[in-house]
């Protein structure tokens, strides 16, 4: 029935799943990417997912990508349309040539299909009302029967599908047989039905290596393990809840005391935001390394205690877990809309330092780092993640720690310190980097004890409302920033194959799409030199690269091009010479969206690729 | 504006507490309230308590809000570090950094505006999480510092000295501790020395969030006749259910009442208080019992004050948490971090 020639691909397509909300489906299809990924075969798979616990549409989307692009492609050359809410717009959204697989128990008009795809009919009901009785094993045992049939339409191999079951289930063996039964139970029905394999299939490949499959939130939870926070305090928000569950998690398997079981952290799930960042500035003004996990409502909510970490100088780690904003926005939908929320936070003259992490890895890494980066700034650290990078299974390579590493501990005096006669000044800049001494309560009994307060008070922090000892202070929190530019993951660099007049800069969870672009946009004859921002304060390598390029596109996702904002403001550079390239519709930005309007606007001007010029 | 230097000088009589202590050595700078501030009689109240307990100056945290009353940690135990946090917030900050180190003593000094109104929520978190801490309320009624505008714990029908009436119900932040389970509740005057001096002391060793709401009359914007929170009116519908007259640490006591008129109470760190029964029915261990009674005074006009409710035996939010006893700032990576072996399984459980 198809008059376009279907699909076919070899580790290379995106399977769409439309299931219900809360019908059991996350784990089978989760077990579906997990099979690929024992083939050798890299996957990117995403959770598209409403603000609901049951009932409304979801969608998960796997990515085969032996070239190993981990970026969204967009486009769908599968869908497995389980749900019917969704089904003229799940079948709209196939590619031409692409398939449709579905649930044939009841007769579909032929008005439902189309004519260029092709349609694979499973009745996936009535061979699992013919096998179980209880509806809530029907509802499971179903989403299995269509990864067995998945397995034979696609070629995988079912062992290592087993596997993954036994694994699952070890030490349950009456759930895992039952779970293999159903796999077979689908995968049989499928050889003898139905003509296997199609254009689509999995091929053992060599191309996973030795990265780990992990969401960035888990990540980041074990990076604050390892980065040795203590106290934890927060309030639930999607998609930044499963940060403090996720570190709730590592705690109780890294963090309790063999001998005494006695636990080595304290969690709080606080009445709010602001009571979540009180206890943190609270912990850290004490000198424990504490931090809290929110998103952009939250955020909003703690700024007035974000401008007293930066005024009176406390330590604070803040993840934000950015999603499309507002409250009643899209919080399961991703963006990176609030850097200057983040990066501006607060009342009076105040700046933060912004870590962006771009992965998993960096999200362990960054993590860990925040808290020496706070204490040794006194200051608040934001660790900006987004929900695709938080909350979607990414391989990445594994998580790396050196032994040999101690905490920085930033500029503490300790009473030996005191009792050989040291000049203490809490806000005295006393090494030129602006950044000074403090003390932890309880120090010493006549030596080091100071009053906090934000800004009405001098160099030895006695109360005072001059003006010039304000301007003074504010001027050392200028230098101090400055320190911070050096202390920050530097941005790193690649350049295109000749030398290129035009530059891009990206971050955060745009880098896969970035980095698959490049290819794409190489393939137009367009030559791009990449920037990964990794920080704010920016290093002096922005400034650079924005001296060395004509134009400089800034790839984000937000609609006000809000990096590109902060780097006009803060290198005095000529907007016109920086082309914001956003996307911001909730969905991940794809290499093909990055490609086709980076690459549009090159044609706009008038550039005449490298190799038409030449052939 | 800079302070008024404090003189160092002291009489050289001076009597030491037994960690050889004098009362200077518990004193801040000069306090910059108005003359005859009902504040100032509890920063005295609080370096008395601490003086009588020999507690070491630099092992307490003193943290306020916004406000009268938040500025007043600057003035009692100037070897202390303290902070001035944020309007209605210093609940969640007390916290922290009491999860951060539990071997210090923490002191929470907040007023009316800060603690019922604005900071309303983390009050009732911080009494529920049960928070080791002493958390005093310098309760006046009026927004002192922004010029006498109501509080939420102005009664209702009392006048403001620009003679507007306070149509809005009370909140009495006593029966809100109580039924949120604090397991140390007393109310006092500042004006009342003899009283809330044995009281702070007794907040103090008792393990688990104690508060104790002090009324204390703004004498430059809530002093006047309409007031509820005047010096006068005080005076005169103060009903002391109990006293404390003699609170001696861990020694056993000898005091000579009738039997029946003194009641002992042992706290949790081995510490006693001996409380002298004024109203004979009144059992601090009964939490119903002093909601009743609180509920049945404050309906004929009577403040109720003393110890209204102890709970000897109370828990602190470490021991939910089930923390370990070394104060979690001190540790370092030997002690948090998991290394790279363990990161390694980690990982392989990841493939």
């Amino acid at each position: 029935m198809s008059d376009k020639k279907p699909i076919s691909s070899v580790n290379d397509f995106v399977v769409r799943f439309a299931n219900v909300n809360g019908s059991g489906s996350a784990s089978a299809n989760e077990m579906f990417a997990r099979a690929i990924l024992r083939h050798g075969v890299p996957v990117s798979p995403r959770n598209i997912f409403p603000s609901n616990i049951q009932g409304l549409p979801t969608w998960y989307e796997v990515r085969v990508t032996e070239a190993g692009h981990l970026g969204a492609r967009g486009g769908v050359d599968m869908m497995v349309a389980m749900n019917p809410q969704t089904w003229d717009k799940d079948v709209a959204g196939i590619e031409p040539g692409g398939y449709l697989f579905y649930d044939s128990t009841k007769p579909m008009p032929s008005t439902k299909f189309r004519d260029d795809i092709t349609v694979i009919g499973v009745p996936l009901t009535a061979i699992t009302n013919s096998t179980y009785t209880d509806p809530r094993q029907r509802q499971l045992f179903k989403n299995i029967i269509y990864l067995g049939a998945l397995s034979a339409l696609l070629d995988m191999d079912p062992k290592l599908i087993e596997q993954l079951i036994g694994e699952q289930y070890k030490g349950k063996e009456k759930l895992l047989s039952s779970n293999v039964h159903a796999l077979h139970l689908g995968r049989d029905w499928a050889l003898q039905n139905l003509k296997c394999p199609l254009g689509l299939r999995i091929k053992k490949s060599d191309k996973v290596g030795d990265r780990i499959f992990i969401e960035g939130n888990s990540a980041a939870a074990l990076g604050a393990v390892y980065g040795g926070a203590t106290v934890c305090a927060w309030y639930p928000i999607t998609p930044s809840s499963s940060v403090a569950e996720a570190f709730t998690a590592h705690c109780k398997k890294y963090r309790h005391d063999p001998a005494t079981g006695q636990a080595k952290y304290a969690i709080v799930q606080g009445e709010d935001e602001l009571a979540s960042i009180g206890i943190v500035i609270g912990a850290s003004w004490n000198g424990a390394r504490a931090f809290t996990a929110t998103s952009g409502p939250g955020i909003s909510l703690m700024t007035e205690f974000i401008g007293l970490s930066y005024f009176a100088e406390i330590p604070a780690v803040i993840m934000n877990i950015q999603r499309a904003g507002p409250s009643t926005g899209m919080p399961t939908r991703t963006q990176q809309c609030d850097i200057i929320a983040c990066a501006y936070a607060s009342h009076g003259d105040t700046k933060h330092v912004l870590l962006f992490p771009e992965d998993p890895a960096e999200a362990f890494e960054f993590a860990a780092a925040a808290f020496d980066l706070a204490e040794r700034l006194q200051t608040t650290i934001f660790l900006m993640l987004d929900l695709d990078i938080g909350m979607n299974h990414r391989l990445s390579r594994p998580l790396k720690w050196d032994d040999a590493k101690q905490y920085d501990r930033g500029k503490v005096m300790t009473a030996e310190m005191l009792e050989e006669g040291r000049d203490f000044g809490r806000y005295l800049d006393v090494d030129g980097d602006g950044i000074p001494y403090r003390t932890y309560p309880g120090t010493h009994p006549t030596k080091g004890s100071y009053f906090t307060r934000g800004t009405s008070r001098d160099r030895y922090a006695r109360y005072s409302e001059e003006g010039s000892v304000y301007a003074d202070n504010m001027q050392r929190l200028v230098r101090k920033f400055e320190t911070a530019q050096d202390l920050v993951p530097r941005p790193l660099q690649a350049n295109a194959e000749r030398p290129t007049k035009y530059g891009v800069i990206y971050f955060g969870s745009t880098s896969p799409a970035m980095d698959e672009a490049i290819g794409l946009l190489e393939a137009r004859g367009h030559q791009l030199d990449r920037l990964r921002i990794r920080a704010f304060p920016f290093h002096s390598s922005v400034a650079s690269f924005l001296a060395e390029h004509d134009f400089v596109y800034v790839v984000e996702q937000n609609r006000d091009a809000q990096l590109r904002q902060l780097i006009v403001n803060e290198n005095g550079i000529d907007p016109v010479r920086l082309v914001p390239i956003v996307h911001y519709d909730g969905t991940p930005i794809t290499a093909r969206y990055i490609a086709k309007t980076i690459g549009d606007h090159q044609d706009h001007l008038k550039v005449t690729p490298l190799r038409k010029a030449v052939s | 504006m800079t302070y008024i230097a404090k003189p160092k000088f002291q009489h050289p009589g001076l009597k030491k507490n037994e960690l050889g202590y004098t009362h200077r050595d518990y004193e801040g700078k000069v306090s910059t309230l108005c003359a005859g501030c009902g504040h100032d009689s509890i920063t005295a109240s609080i370096i008395e308590a601490c003086y009588e307990l020999s507690i070491e100056p630099h092992r307490v945290a003193k943290i306020s809000g916004i406000g009268c009353s938040s500025k007043t940690p600057d003035y009692f135990l100037g070897n202390s570090h303290g902070f001035n946090s944020v309007h209605g917030r210093m609940p969640s900050v007390l916290t922290g950094a009491n999860l951060a180190n539990r071997d210090l003593i923490y002191l929470g000094v907040s007023g009316d505006g800060d603690s019922a109104s604005i900071g309303f929520g983390q009050f009732a978190h911080s009494i529920r999480r049960g928070v080791n801490m002493t958390y005093i309320v310098e309760n006046n009624g009026v927004y002192g510092l922004t010029k006498g505008q109501f509080s939420a714990t102005a009664d209702r029908g009392s006048k403001s000295k620009k003679g507007v009436t306070n149509t809005d119900n009370a909140i009495d932040l006593v029966a809100i501790a109580l039924q949120l389970g604090a397991t140390f509740v007393a109310r006092s005057f500042s004006g009342d020395k003899t009283q809330l001096v044995p009281l702070i002391a007794a907040a103090i060793g008792h393990k688990g969030a104690s508060f104790i709401d002090v009324i204390s009359p703004c004498i430059a914007f809530n002093n006047h006749a309409g007031s509820t929170k005047s010096f006068d009116y005080v005076r005169e519908h103060n009903d002391a259910v109990n006293r404390l007259d003699v609170l001696v640490g861990r020694d056993p006591i000898a005091v000579d009442y009738a039997p029946g008129t003194v009641q002992v109470v042992e706290q949790h760190d081995g510490s006693k208080i001996a409380l002298r029964k004024i109203d004979a029915d009144y059992d601090p261990h009964d939490r119903l019992g002093a909601q009743t009674f609180l509920a049945r005074h404050a309906a004929k006009g009577q403040i109720v004050t003393g110890l209204l409710y102890v709970d000897p035996d109370a828990e602190d939010l470490h021991s939910h948490l089930n923390t370990v006893e070394t104060p979690l700032n001190t540790l370092e990576a030997d002690a948090l971090c998991p290394g790279s072996a363990v990161l390694d399984k980690f990982n392989a459980s990841l493939r």
